[in-house]
């Protein structure tokens, strides 16, 4: 049996459907596109020197990461469970691993897309990334970004894995706003009251913004707390799903 | 099967070699037993009908074999194999319709197909099954939008996708339309003349008579009855029951007294008449059947009753129904377990 060619169907038929459902566009695509215009353009939140433009593409781009990786994968994993599509896939040779790597590598080929419009409309509105260390910056955002993707997809599908399909719909989306409003995403962690910020940097978001910030705004090295705060949540967030998820 | 538990060689299995096994399988869900010590055992070229009523344990049963589930206690077997432990070879050899749903929503039948050829090794090609099950027009429409009749008949299609050697489906007529029910029962026949062992449940006793090999009758997880639809149904040379549809309220005493003695006539419910000859002179003097009282003799006596007043009447039937043959079985072993309780009691 080949080992790819199941693997390959199983990439292109959940790219295919991730394009084609309306609602996920919006939440990956169109929201982020808008955010990125209005709030680079309108200056409605004050966000330190410089200009706005240059915290909302990193601030965008986490945003955009983990809409793709918690929202989009979890919902639509939760109503592939409720409709029984992972139960039927579980008599099919396809296996559980190539089920998952292709759902993994469907999120990325998106986030590619994404990076691919969100940053040229950065440009557009004159956004100049780092100084300096461009190279070093690229990394340090590319990692970042693959860990956040493991540790939001760890979120989405433990959700999905023990939710039915409408809770867990509410639950993403829920999370989606605390984790959009409490991320540095479009308001800086340092603008939240005190407490808040504290639990903020906690939090999945707020490290990956924080790392984007680094990277791609300020040209500085990432804080060691944000690799240690996305590393603890990938690993964790990843462990809990697989522990708990239902394919029924 | 061998003693060591292994499947024969591959090619060399004897026609006698159950395909699918059942020894004593028992399911539990916490403290209620869903399957109570079933065996079965179904061979290459067979279709076998698991009928029962709701909760009698069809799915379990069937979900064992799927290795969806793991018995409380007996051995269930498929092509020699485990379902569960040997799970990874069992899913290159089954295909399997779940009750409900088990397709991506947005996917439509061509992508659903393809994507399905894909995990299998020698798969059949999408665009003949597209034919087959008559899904060409719609091969472009999302599953959500296709009708319940066409949503089955691509559920089926994706369960013959990778040429399985056991087709395991659980009703896969439910709320099919009379068409699609056509296109299923053919499928199903076309898989096991090519020497599938087909296994389905159903309520539909109708399906059940038309495309059966074999019946089990499942009764709250035990089986009840077991064989050919014809020997549940009882001989044809030995049928002496005939019914027939009718306006309602017919005068049966003028039937019954033309007809002579031992005929019971009753409506059993309107507009529905049933004739049966209940008592029967081997029975009684040790002779041969009266010919007054053959099956054909029977048939002819009511439907010229019929005709000589003139009563429109419809869908005579001479013996009984694998319908009448089931319900009699359920409604035996609920007296039976019924008298079990009491005399535990």
């Amino acid at each position: 049996m080949s080992l790819f060619r199941p693997f390959a169907a199983q990439v292109g038929a959940e790219t295919y459907m991730t394009l084609r459902r309306g609602e996920t566009l919006l939440l990956t695509v169109g929201i982020p596109v808008a955010f990125l215009v209005f709030f680079s353009t309108s200056h409605v939140v004050s966000t330190g020197p410089g200009p706005a433009v240059s915290f909302y593409v990193p601030g965008i781009l986490a945003l955009a990461i983990m809409s793709t990786a918690m929202v989009s994968l979890g919902i639509a994993t939760g109503f592939e469970r409720g409709y029984g599509v992972l139960k039927r896939l579980g008599s099919t040779p396809l296996g559980r691993p190539r089920l998952l790597g292709a759902k993994i590598t469907t999120v990325f080929f998106v986030e590619v897309v994404q990076a691919a419009i969100l940053v040229p409309v950065g440009y557009a509105l004159g956004w100049h990334p780092g100084h300096g260390h461009a190279g070093a910056g690229a990394a340090d955002a590319l990692a970042a970004a693959v860990l956040a993707t493991v540790a939001f997809g760890g979120i989405g599908l433990f959700l999905a894995g023990v939710l039915r399909a409408e809770v867990n719909l509410a639950a993403a989306n829920g999370l989606y706003l605390v984790l959009l409003l409490l991320g540095g995403m479009v308001v800086p962690v340092a603008k939240l009251p005190g407490a808040l910020a504290g639990v903020a940097r906690g939090l999945p978001a707020a490290a990956l913004s924080e790392a984007l910030h680094a990277a791609l705004g300020t040209g500085g090295p990432v804080p060691d707390a944000a690799w240690v705060t996305l590393g603890a949540w990938a690993i964790g967030s990843s462990v809990l799903s697989t522990l708990t998820f239902r394919w029924e | 099967m061998r003693a060591d538990g292994l499947p024969p060689p591959h090619g060399r299995a004897a026609p006698a070699v159950p395909v699918v096994r059942c020894d004593d399988l028992v399911v539990r869900y916490g403290s209620r037993t869903a399957v109570d010590r079933v065996s079965f055992a179904a061979g290459r070229g067979e279709v076998l009908c698991i009928l029962g009523p709701n909760g009698a344990g069809k799915t379990s049963t069937v979900e064992c074999l799927e290795g969806y589930r793991r018995p409380a206690a007996g051995v269930v077997r498929v092509l020699g194999l485990d379902p569960v432990a040997d799970h990874g070879s069992v899913v290159s050899q089954i295909g399997v319709m779940l009750q409900h749903g088990g397709v991506y929503p947005m996917l439509p039948p061509r992508r659903a197909l393809r994507l399905f050829a894909s995990y299998y090794d020698n798969p059949e090609d999408p665009e003949v099954l597209l034919d087959l099950v008559r899904l060409r027009p719609v091969a472009r429409t999302p599953w959500r939008r296709l009708s319940g009749g066409e949503q089955a008949r691509l559920s089926l299609a994706l369960a013959l996708v990778g040429r399985p050697d056991v087709l395991l489906l659980d009703e896969p007529t439910a709320g099919v339309d009379p068409e699609g029910r056509l296109a299923v029962r053919e499928l199903i026949r076309a898989a096991r003349d090519r020497g599938a062992c087909v296994l389905l449940t159903t309520h539909e006793l109708n399906e059940a008579e038309r495309l059966a090999d074999r019946v089990l009758v499942l009764a709250r997880g035990s089986v009840v009855a077991e064989g050919s639809p014809a020997s549940l149904m009882g001989e044809p040379r030995a049928a002496r029951e005939v019914a027939f549809g009718a306006p309602p309220g017919l005068d049966l005493q003028g039937l019954r007294s033309v007809i002579g003695r031992g005929v019971t006539v009753t409506e059993e419910e309107p507009g529905r008449y049933r004739v049966e000859a209940t008592v029967f002179p081997e029975a009684v003097t040790g002779e041969t059947v009266a010919p007054d009282f053959t099956p054909g003799a029977l048939a002819a006596a009511v439907t010229s009753w019929l005709a000589e007043r003139d009563v429109a009447f419809r869908d005579l039937r001479v013996g009984r129904s694998l319908e009448d043959a089931y319900l009699d079985v359920l409604r035996s072993h609920d007296e039976a377990t019924d008298l079990d309780g009491r005399s535990r009691r």
